[in-house]
């Protein structure tokens, strides 16, 4: 693709004491475009999603937006750059209610004051379109379901339509319909123009959605499949370092 | 307050019970149950002293809650935020100190010594924050070497003699001791109170309604408007029979009033909560979490400072036993008590208020019964011991 990248990576690295969880990434997510990435457990997946938030800083190398260097120096900065995150353990407040998750960081005010008018209605049209309903948005989220919690964590992501969607793991612990059901809302979101990121450490979720296999193992990448013509054994063999 | 889909609706019709009693272990009754606590005790010492419940004694026991319940305001603060400030007590010893040495000592107008300590508090609080966002050390640590370093710096300021008289003319004294709040005013404040309160769950109630939201019945608003009215009213007049309500329990409970709304409708309060609730999840959402953690540890140790300025006026003095460990154990126990939960996010500026009454009112009824010291340590200490029992339980089940 000719088109300057949304966001790219050039050259990032992050270590954990002894432990290389990103080396010399280089990556590049394009509007309208779903890339998936793919690696065992351990690859560096969640790394790579808490780089390109905000929510990690790497050691080494350029994180670019529109192709201009950009310093994610937290969440709320990669947020006002159009990228969030559905983080794999989902990253939601047990103690706040829906509502006040959805909108955690980027309240509606009004007068000085929380406008939570707005932001209930805002909430309810935003869970509507996804597919596993919450009871009330007034409930603590505590109190819901692993698939409402990833509903919620799906629908703060969505809020104030961001052009990156970074989603990491989403569809570990889902039943086979509601993998069918978010990949519908992933191909909508390609329509729609976002740029999208979906991390997985198995092969055959994504490849039906994806335009794009990026296989992450020990930290590098090790491996760019065009999703249409990867054969299963190409996309393992890069998964483990085995050869074929 | 729940959504308008028939959804809703639909949740578990379920016994009512049953989901009172889920709710009662999981804390989310809120303030309920220490209202419960604080009409028991009230009731008990009735029963065991007719003087008890008579105006004379009521306001004094409110005029005595106030300086360590704006303190245990404070403490409420720290713990929303799964923090502790052990050196509250020794903040407003010092601040105490100030007040008296500036002013009669050094001669400094009284406003500048007040402002001062108000300011040296703040800085304490700054110092913490620092501490704790810089170097991650956990609160309960380095407070405790605060505390220790607050109160060497409280007896250094009161010199030798250890005891500074403030004169009973200073208007901070007759504020905190002889100043009751005219009864048109009085009558004038909670009157304009429950106005503006009726004005707002209304317009709330319209609002909601033309965004097809679910809202309040019209009856369940005028009766919150009605509950409020009659508590402030019979308040009021009951307390108005004595000397009325004294200036300085009107400070505080206006402090809590306005916490509670900072806690409750700002983006302030709500990144309190969650910071407490998962600081983690909170710095990944976009909350700036340092800064939330620094402005709670100076808004702590200012309230903590402002309750000894307030002990300060009250006593007409400083000495070196303002602000022993007593005052800090004592607010953080009210806080506790009152509903605010030890292990963050959850809790409540009015459990302020109502936890540093149960204190008082269990100080002031044993005092009444003509018994010791010794005696009310105990009690205060096992009422403690069974708040941080629900707490830790109505965590339990939470989780569970
Ligand atoms: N906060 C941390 N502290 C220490 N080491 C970490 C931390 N986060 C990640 N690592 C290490 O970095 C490497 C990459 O971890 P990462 O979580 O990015 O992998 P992943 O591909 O998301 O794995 P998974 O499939 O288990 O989610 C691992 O070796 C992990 O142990
Ligand atoms: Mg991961």
């Amino acid at each position: 693709m000719s088109r300057t990248p949304v966001v790219s990576l050039r050259g990032v690295s992050r270590s954990f004491g002894a432990a290389r969880a990103l080396v010399g990434i280089d990556l590049d997510v394009h509007a309208h475009e779903v890339v998936a990435v793919v690696g065992d457990t351990g690859a560096g997946k969640s790394s790579l999603v808490g780089v390109l938030s905000g929510a990690l800083a790497p050691d080494e190398g350029q994180v670019l937006v529109d192709g201009a260097a950009v310093s994610l120096t937290d969440p709320a900065a990669a947020r006002a750059l159009g990228i969030a995150a559905v983080f794999q353990d989902l990253a939601l407040c047990a103690n706040l209610d829906v509502v006040e998750n959805l909108f955690l960081g980027q309240e509606t005010v009004r007068g000085g004051l929380l406008d939570e008018v707005a932001m209930e209605k805002e909430a309810w049209r935003l869970l509507g379109g996804l597919a596993a309903r919450v009871p009330s948005v007034r409930m603590p989220v505590a109190a819901l379901s692993g698939a409402q919690r990833r509903s919620v964590a799906i629908a703060r992501v969505l809020l104030g339509e961001p052009r990156v969607v970074l989603l990491d793991e989403p569809t570990a612990s889902l039943g086979l319909t509601q993998v069918a059901e978010f990949l519908t809302l992933v191909e909508r979101l390609r329509e729609r123009g976002h740029a999208v990121l979906i991390t997985s450490h198995s092969l055959s979720d994504l490849q039906a959605v994806a335009d794009r296999i990026v296989v992450l193992r020990l930290g590098r990448t090790n491996g760019e499949f065009d999703a249409d013509k990867a054969s299963y054994e190409d996309l393992l063999a890069a998964m483990t370092g085995v050869p074929r | 307050m729940t959504g308008p889909t028939p959804l809703v609706t639909a949740q578990d019709p379920g016994s009512r019970s049953a989901q009172l009693r889920r709710r009662l272990a999981t804390g989310d009754l809120g303030s309920l149950p220490v209202v419960v606590v604080l009409v028991v005790v009230w009731v008990v010492f009735q029963a065991l002293s007719p003087t008890f419940l008579s105006a004379d004694n009521l306001v004094n026991l409110v005029q005595q809650s106030a300086a360590t319940g704006v303190i245990a305001l404070g403490v409420v603060l720290t713990l929303l935020l799964g923090q502790i400030d052990l050196s509250v007590g020794a903040v407003s010893g010092m601040a105490a100190a100030t007040v008296a040495v500036g002013s009669v000592r050094l001669g400094w107008p009284l406003w500048l010594a007040v402002l001062v300590a108000l300011a040296a508090g703040a800085l304490v609080g700054l110092l913490y924050g620092a501490v704790h966002t810089r170097l991650r050390v956990p609160s309960f640590v380095f407070t405790l070497a605060g505390l220790l370093v607050v109160t060497g710096l409280q007896l250094r300021v009161l010199g030798a003699q250890g005891s500074v008289n403030l004169p009973f003319q200073a208007w901070l004294v007759r504020f905190c001791q002889t100043a009751f709040l005219d009864p048109a005013l009085s009558w004038a404040i909670a009157g304009a109170v429950v106005v503006l309160y009726g004005a707002a769950r209304l317009r709330d109630r319209a609002r909601r309604v033309a965004a097809e939201l679910s809202a309040p019945s019209l009856g369940s608003v005028g009766l919150r408007v009605g509950a409020l009215a009659v508590l402030l009213a019979v308040t009021i007049a009951y307390l108005g029979t004595d000397r009325g309500v004294g200036a300085m329990f009107a400070l505080f409970v206006g402090l809590v009033a306005l916490t509670d709304l900072a806690l409750r409708r700002t983006r302030w309060g709500r990144s309190v909560r969650a910071v407490g609730g998962d600081a983690e999840a909170a710095r990944r959402a976009g909350v700036p979490v340092r800064r939330v953690l620094v402005s709670a540890f100076v808004a702590c140790s200012t309230l903590a400072a402002l309750g000894g300025v307030l002990a300060a006026g009250r006593l007409a003095a400083a000495n070196q036993a303002t602000g022993a460990p007593e005052v800090a154990l004592t607010a953080i126990a009210a806080a506790v008590i009152g509903g605010t939960s030890m292990y963050g996010g959850r809790g409540s500026a009015w459990s302020a208020l109502l936890g540093i009454l149960v204190i008082q009112s269990v100080s002031t009824g044993l005092t009444l019964l003509n018994q010791d010291q010794a005696v009310r340590l105990v009690v205060t200490g096992l009422v403690l011991g069974v708040a941080v029992v629900v707490d830790g339980l109505q965590r339990r089940a939470r989780e569970s």
